[in-house]
């Protein structure tokens, strides 16, 4: 017995004489006081030093791209720092190709702020808010797709161009240890600044879609940033071709909103690519906007239809096939690509092929 | 017990009873950072400082707090906890004062608390009952042992790119015969003297 209560003492006492004397020398050793912080040579900030220049610009209200959280597991939130992040780490290294490093590129999560520091970041960048959204419902797309439409908090607004993105954070719930934000699309209109929605999949074990499917109920909470991504609408004549598979809907339908609120006059062709019936969804809306906007056509292809199954009217085979089928040549059109890579990669080989200029392909891979 | 002289085991400890290449202590971080010279002998300078330093702490916890109140049994864990809080003391101190060789060992850093070499020299030192002197004569002789051989196996390996190496043993295969041929080497040295 006294064994015991002799043992468990002394190693709490030693744990916590080891405890003191780490607090104490983070204390002191670990204070960097004060650093100025400059971004972009125009804007100054005074931060206390010590800490990840993700997290200390997080601080500021700066919201840079990170799915992962700050562990440099997913390589986003990449600055530029050109003057006072020391070399570069070998954490860093499986994510920057030797011409980003050319550049000073790092990952804001591994840099740590602990000198007076000069950084570059894109201007969109200070538009980024971070928001309490409230979810406002919640719609059943497909058995794994479901459609979530939030409120901004009363007199907050969001302004994006459509086809970008938000990120939104899962938080700590059973089964979860882990705070990770997971980009998603947004699929409403630019127009009303008030909401926001988002076409979300359930991916089995996904932290994030874990949380939105099974957790997130009408009424609840989420915490949301944006908006990012440099896949938006181009204000151009020329005819747009948009092809997506899955929930790579998502910014397209933005894109369609956006041209229907603002009666924009644009040829438009959308190409949604599925395996089975079950696995298209929103096909009345589609239908609506074939007949509201100028010139509009919905294109379904089905991959895993029969070939005499007659129920299927439409497109059979993959997206890439119906585009070489149905596309005329043209050279002033513009792709406007979502979905997983091997979609787009082939897609983007049928496109060139009908004369669309590589440079005039946008795209959102995930 | 024969009184070794502190300068015997210092010795005995680099070359006789060196930490990998005789008691295969330490293999983990041997095998994987032992690709560039540079690094391998960062992080041995590295595990060389740790070692003397943890080394330090564990006899007097060991012989002042442990043996008093006849707890010897609890050294497993309470050496691992001294280590882990001694490695982050260190780095606190390195990231500070040193960045260029914080930045240069990088993960290594950390991941010393884990390296066996160090936690089997502080037990070593208890087990073969060395006064402190040999005790710190022990371990910083073993750090020296420890870098020794990972500079010789990082020499070695950047010969071996250049080699054609069969397709199965790549990597930490043929890293794993080049110790082995580096520990038959070392025997040669077994006849100087001998502190087991």
């Amino acid at each position: 017995m006294n064994t015991i209560i002799i043992s468990t003492a002394s190693i709490t006492i030693i744990t916590a004489l080891f405890a003191v004397l780490l607090t104490i020398a983070d204390r002191t050793i670990g204070y960097y006081g004060e650093v100025k912080l400059t971004i972009n040579e125009e804007k100054e900030y005074t931060v206390e030093g010590g800490s990840s220049l993700l997290s200390t610009l997080i601080g500021e209200k700066i919201f840079i791209p990170s799915a992962c959280g700050g562990k440099g597991t997913c390589g986003y939130c990449k600055v530029q720092i050109h003057d006072g992040g020391g070399p570069v780490l070998a954490t860093e290294l499986p994510f920057l190709t030797q011409e980003e490093m050319d550049d000073h590129v790092r990952l804001s999560c591994q840099c740590k702020v602990k000198q007076d520091i000069k950084i570059e970041i894109p201007e969109y960048l200070f538009n980024v808010k971070e928001f309490e959204a409230t979810v406002e419902s919640i719609e059943v797309l497909t058995d794994t797709i479901k459609k979530f439409r939030f409120k901004l908090p009363e007199g907050e607004e969001i302004s994006f161009k459509p086809g970008q993105y938000v990120q939104l954070k899962a938080p700590l719930y059973e089964g979860n240890d882990e705070e990770v934000y997971r980009a998603y699309s947004i699929a409403s209109s630019p127009t009303d600044k008030t909401h926001l929605e988002l076409v979300i999949g359930f991916i089995p074990e996904g932290i994030a879609t874990t949380y939105v499917h099974h957790h997130l109920e009408e009424g609840d909470k989420v915490t949301i940033n944006g908006p990012f991504g440099d896949f938006y609408y181009q204000d151009t004549d020329a005819e747009m071709i948009m092809v997506a598979t899955g929930t790579g809907v998502a910014p397209i339908l933005s894109l369609l909103n956006y041209m229907k609120d603002n009666d924009i006059k644009r040829k438009a062709r959308f190409y949604f690519g599925a395996k089975t019936p079950d696995d298209l969804f929103m096909l009345d809306y589609f239908k609506h906007l074939e007949e509201t906007l100028y010139d509009f056509k919905f294109v379904p292809t089905l991959s895993r239809i029969k070939d005499d199954d007659e129920s299927w009217t439409g497109e059979k085979g993959r997206v890439n096939n119906a585009i070489d089928k149905l596309l005329e040549e043209n050279e002033n059109q513009e792709g406007y690509l979502c979905g997983n890579e091997a979609m787009i990669d082939s897609v983007v080989k049928s496109l060139t092929k009908k004369g669309v200029k590589e440079e005039k392909i946008y795209y959102d891979k995930f | 017990m024969i009184e070794l002289n502190p300068m015997v085991i210092f010795i005995a400890a680099i070359f006789t009873n060196n930490m990998i290449l005789s008691n295969f202590l330490g293999m983990c971080s041997f095998v994987a950072v032992s690709k560039e010279i540079n690094t391998s002998l960062g992080l041995g300078q590295a595990v060389t400082f740790v070692l003397a330093g943890t080394s330090i702490i564990n006899y007097l916890v060991y012989h002042y707090i442990l043996v008093p109140f006849n707890l010897e049994f609890l050294r497993f864990i309470i050496f691992i906890i001294s280590i882990a809080a001694f490695v982050q003391l260190i780095e606190m101190i390195m990231e500070k004062y040193i960045p260029n060789l914080y930045y240069a060992l990088g993960i290594f850093l950390p991941l010393i608390t884990v390296n066996c070499a160090i936690l089997g020299v502080s037990l070593f030192m208890i087990i073969r009952e060395y006064s402190f002197l040999q005790s710190f004569a022990f371990a910083v002789g073993s750090g020296i042992g420890w870098t020794m051989a990972i500079v010789a196996l990082a020499g070695i390996r950047q010969r071996l790119k250049r080699a054609t190496v069969p397709k199965g043993l790549e990597g930490p295969g043929i890293t794993l015969i080049v110790t082995g041929l580096m520990a038959m080497a070392f025997i040669g040295f077994s006849g100087i003297v001998q502190i087991q």
